[in-house]
C-alpha cells in the first residue's frame, strides 16, 4: 500500500475539494510557492484567483475571507505560524463566529483556518510555538486537531464543507507522520466524532494530534507490564465527542488526558470537568499539560520540559492505576 | 433618483431616529442607540447611487445606512426593540442590523472591521461573474485602525469594486479628528493609490453625484474609490451621553452644524406642498411601523442560542 504523509494528506484534501467545488479557494502568505508545502501544486492547477497570495495583513485578509464567505464562497486560509491566530482572534471569534446568530440566521460563514505547524516547532522559541486550540473551543469555534494522515485528509474535507468557521490545527509534531493508506478509502471524517486509537480495558488516555503517537508508545510500554491502555482520540476539540468518551470510560473507569495547551482552562481541564459531571470513575482523573501560562523557552531541553511528554504520561497513568479502588 | 426621493430618505431617517430616541427614553429600546441625526445626507446620497443587489457594510451608527438601502422600518424598529419580527429576529439589535436580501451585510460594532469584509464580498461577487459593488461606511475614528488600512491595500492591489465612505463628523466619541489623525484622511487613501475626494456630506445631491462616479468606476473594473464626506453629528455619540453629561464641543459649534441641516438643505429644493406631502407620508409610514413593532412578539428565551451555528449542531 502507498504511504501517505500527514502534510501530503492535507494538501490532497485541499486539492480534491478545490477540484470538486469551484467556490473553494485558498489564501495566505507565500502559498503560491507553497512555502509550507500545504498548497504544493495548487497554483499550477488552479491559478491565481484560487490560490491567492496575500500581503502581510492578517487582520484584513481574515475578514476578507469572511466577506467572501458571506458572498457564497468557501475560503480556506493558511496561517504561517500559530501565533498569528492571536492577531486575528477578533476576526474569527468576534466576527466570523458571531455572524450567524447576530443576523438571526441570515447568513453562514464557511471559512476554514489551517495552521500547518502548530505547537512547538523545535528551536523556534516563544512566539512560534503556541498551540492555541483551547481558546477557540472556549469561544465555540469548531476546532479540529487531526492525529493521522487519513484523519488529516478527512477532517480537513469536512471542515471545508462545514457551513461554519472551523480552525484546523496540524501540529508540527504530526506533519511527518506517515501511514499506509489505500487512497480509494480516503473519505470525509465527521466533526465531533472521536475514535479509539487503541483498545484497552484498564485506563482511558485521551490524546490529540501528535500526542496520540506518544499515548500509543506509552500504551505499548505499559502493555509489557500487563496494563491495558485504551487511547481515545477525540479528533475535534470542539464539539467534543462526549458520548464516545463516555463509552470508553464506562469500560475502563480510569481517565488520564494529555493536552499540549496550558493547564488553566485548557482542553484537559474540560475533559476532567466532563468526567466529574458524568462519569463513574474508580480513581481521580489526571491531566498532563503545559504549565500555567507557559511560554516555550528556546533551549531544547527547556522546550521539552514545558511540553507534556511520555514520561509524565507514564507517571500519570501509573498514578491513576494505583490510586482509588482496585482495578 | 429625484430630489423628492432624496428628501424622502433623509426625512425618513431623521424621523425614524427621533422616534427611536423616544423609544429609548420610554424603555421600549434597551441599551440605547447611536443617533445619526445630522449625517443623513451621506446615507441617502450614497445608497441612491446603488442598485438593489449592491452591498453595504455599516457601523455602530448604522440606522441611516440600512434605511437608505431600503429596509422595512417596521422590521428595523422591531429589531431595535428586540422582537422576533425584527430584521435579525431580535438577535442583533441596533449595532448589527442586517438584511442580506437587500445587500446589507450588517452593521458592525467593531470600528474599522467591516472595510475588509466589504472588500472580500465585492471580490467574491466579481469572481463569480457579477458586477456588484460594495460600499463600506465608517467614521473618521476608523481611519486610525490598522485593519482598515490593510483593507485599502488589498482593495487597491486587487482592483476590488468597493467604495470606502468615510463619514467625517469631526469626532470619534469625544476625540476631535485633529487630535487623532496625523496627516490627512484622504492622504491615507491616496497613499494606496486610491482616488480620494473630500465632499460636502450635508448635501444629498452632491453625495449622490460623487458616489455615482465612483460606482461607475468600480463597475468598470477600475477598483476602489474613497469618499471623505464632511458631516456633523448633531446629537449625542450615544443616547447614554446625556446622562454622562460629556462636554467636548461648544454650543456655537453645534448651532453652526444645525445651520447646515441636510433635511433643510434638501427640503428647500421642494415645493412647499410636495414637501408637506412627503412629511405626511413618512409620518404615516412610521406610525404604522412603530405600531407593528410594538405589537410583535418577543423571542422565546428557550431559543436564545438559535442560529449560533449555520450547520445543525448539538451543543451542551
Ligand atoms: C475597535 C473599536 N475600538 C473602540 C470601540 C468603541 N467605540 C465605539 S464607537 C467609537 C467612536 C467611533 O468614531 P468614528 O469612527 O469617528 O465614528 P462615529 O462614532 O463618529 O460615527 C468608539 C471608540 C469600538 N467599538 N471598536
Amino acid at each position: 500500500m502507498p504511504k501517505l504523509s500527514y502534510l501530503k494528506a492535507l494538501n490532497r484534501a485541499l486539492g480534491d475539494e478545490m477540484a470538486a467545488d469551484s467556490d473553494v479557494f485558498v489564501l495566505g502568505e507565500d502559498i503560491r510557492v507553497a512555502a509550507s508545502n500545504l498548497t504544493a501544486g495548487l497554483f499550477d492547477r488552479f491559478g491565481p484567483e484560487r490560490v491567492l497570495d496575500t500581503p502581510l495583513s492578517e487582520q484584513a485578509f481574515t475578514n476578507f475571507a469572511t466577506g467572501a464567505a458571506l458572498a457564497g464562497m468557501r475560503p480556506v486560509i493558511e496561517f504561517q505560524i500559530p501565533s498569528l491566530l492571536f492577531l486575528v482572534f477578533e476576526q474569527i471569534a468576534n466576527q466570523a463566529h458571531k455572524f450567524s446568530l447576530m443576523t438571526g440566521g441570515q447568513c453562514k460563514v464557511p471559512v476554514t483556518y489551517v495552521v500547518p505547524g502548530s505547537g512547538s516547532r523545535t528551536g523556534w522559541a516563544g512566539q512560534h510555538s503556541d498551540h492555541p486550540y483551547s481558546l477557540f473551543a472556549h469561544v465555540g469555534v469548531k476546532t479540529v486537531v487531526p492525529a493521522t494522515p487519513a484523519d488529516a485528509y478527512g477532517l480537513l474535507l469536512s471542515a471545508i464543507r462545514d457551513d461554519d468557521p472551523v480552525v484546523v490545527f496540524a501540529p508540527s509534531g504530526a506533519l511527518g507522520v506517515r501511514e499506509d493508506v489505500d487512497f480509494s478509502t480516503l473519505a470525509p471524517v465527521p466533526l465531533g466524532v472521536g475514535r479509539i486509537a487503541r483498545s484497552g480495558s484498564d485506563v482511558t488516555v485521551v490524546a490529540l494530534g501528535h500526542l496520540v503517537q506518544d499515548a500509543l508508545a506509552v500504551a505499548d510500554e505499559l502493555a509489557g507490564e500487563g496494563v491495558s491502555v485504551e487511547v481515545f482520540d477525540p479528533r475535534t476539540v470542539y464539539p467534543l465527542d462526549v458520548e464516545g468518551l463516555a463509552a470508553s470510560v464506562a469500560r475502563t473507569r480510569r481517565l488520564v488526558v494529555i493536552d499540549d495547551s496550558n493547564r488553566t482552562s485548557g482542553f484537559g481541564a474540560e475533559v476532567l470537568a466532563v468526567a466529574a459531571e458524568r462519569f463513574d470513575l474508580a480513581a481521580p482523573p489526571r491531566r498532563v499539560t503545559r504549565p500555567d501560562g507557559a511560554v516555550l523557552p528556546f533551549a531544547l531541553a527547556l522546550d521539552r520540559a514545558v511540553q507534556p511528554g511520555r514520561d509524565q504520561l507514564l507517571a500519570a497513568v501509573r498514578g491513576v492505576l494505583t490510586s482509588g479502588g482496585h482495578r | 433618483m429625484t430630489s423628492v426621493d432624496l428628501y424622502r430618505t433623509v426625512r425618513l431617517i431623521r424621523r425614524f431616529e427621533e422616534r427611536a430616541i423616544e423609544f429609548v427614553r420610554s424603555g421600549e429600546i434597551v441599551g440605547g442607540i447611536h443617533p445619526y441625526i445630522g449625517e443623513e445626507a451621506v446615507a441617502a446620497g450614497v445608497c441612491a447611487a446603488l442598485r438593489p443587489d449592491d452591498l453595504i457594510t455599516s457601523t455602530h451608527r448604522g440606522h441611516g445606512h440600512v434605511l437608505a438601502k431600503g429596509v422595512n422600518p417596521a422590521r428595523m424598529f422591531a429589531e431595535l426593540m428586540g422582537r422576533e419580527s425584527g430584521l435579525n429576529k431580535g438577535r442583533g439589535g441596533s449595532m448589527h442590523a442586517a438584511d442580506f436580501g437587500l445587500g446589507i451585510l450588517g452593521a458592525n460594532a467593531i470600528v474599522g472591521a467591516a472595510g475588509s469584509i466589504a472588500t472580500g464580498a465585492a471580490w467574491a461577487h466579481r469572481r463569480r461573474g457579477r458586477d456588484v459593488v460594495a460600499v463600506s461606511f465608517f467614521g473618521d475614528g476608523a481611519m486610525n485602525e490598522g485593519m482598515l488600512l490593510e483593507a485599502f491595500n488589498l482593495a487597491a492591489l486587487w482592483h476590488v469594486p468597493v467604495l470606502f465612505v468615510c463619514e467625517n463628523n469631526g469626532y470619534a466619541t469625544t476625540m476631535p479628528v485633529a487630535g487623532a489623525v496625523a496627516g490627512s484622511i484622504t492622504g491615507r487613501a491616496r497613499a494606496f493609490g486610491i482616488p480620494a475626494f473630500t465632499i460636502d456630506g450635508q448635501d444629498p445631491e452632491k453625495v449622490l453625484a460623487a458616489t455615482t462616479a465612483a460606482v461607475q468606476r468600480a463597475r468598470a473594473g477600475k477598483g476602489p474609490t474613497f469618499l471623505e464626506c464632511l458631516t456633523h453629528r448633531l446629537d449625542a455619540h450615544h443616547t447614554f451621553e446625556h446622562r454622562a453629561r460629556l462636554s467636548y464641543r461648544s454650543a456655537e459649534e453645534l448651532s453652526a452644524g444645525w445651520s447646515r441641516d441636510p433635511v433643510e438643505i434638501q427640503g428647500a429644493r421642494l415645493a412647499a406642498e410636495d414637501r408637506a406631502a412627503v412629511d405626511a407620508e413618512v409620518e404615516a409610514l412610521l406610525d404604522a411601523a412603530a405600531g407593528i413593532a410594538l405589537g410583535s412578539a418577543h423571542p422565546d428565551p428557550a431559543a436564545a442560542l438559535e442560529y449560533l451555528y449555520a450547520s445543525p449542531e448539538v451543543m451542551r
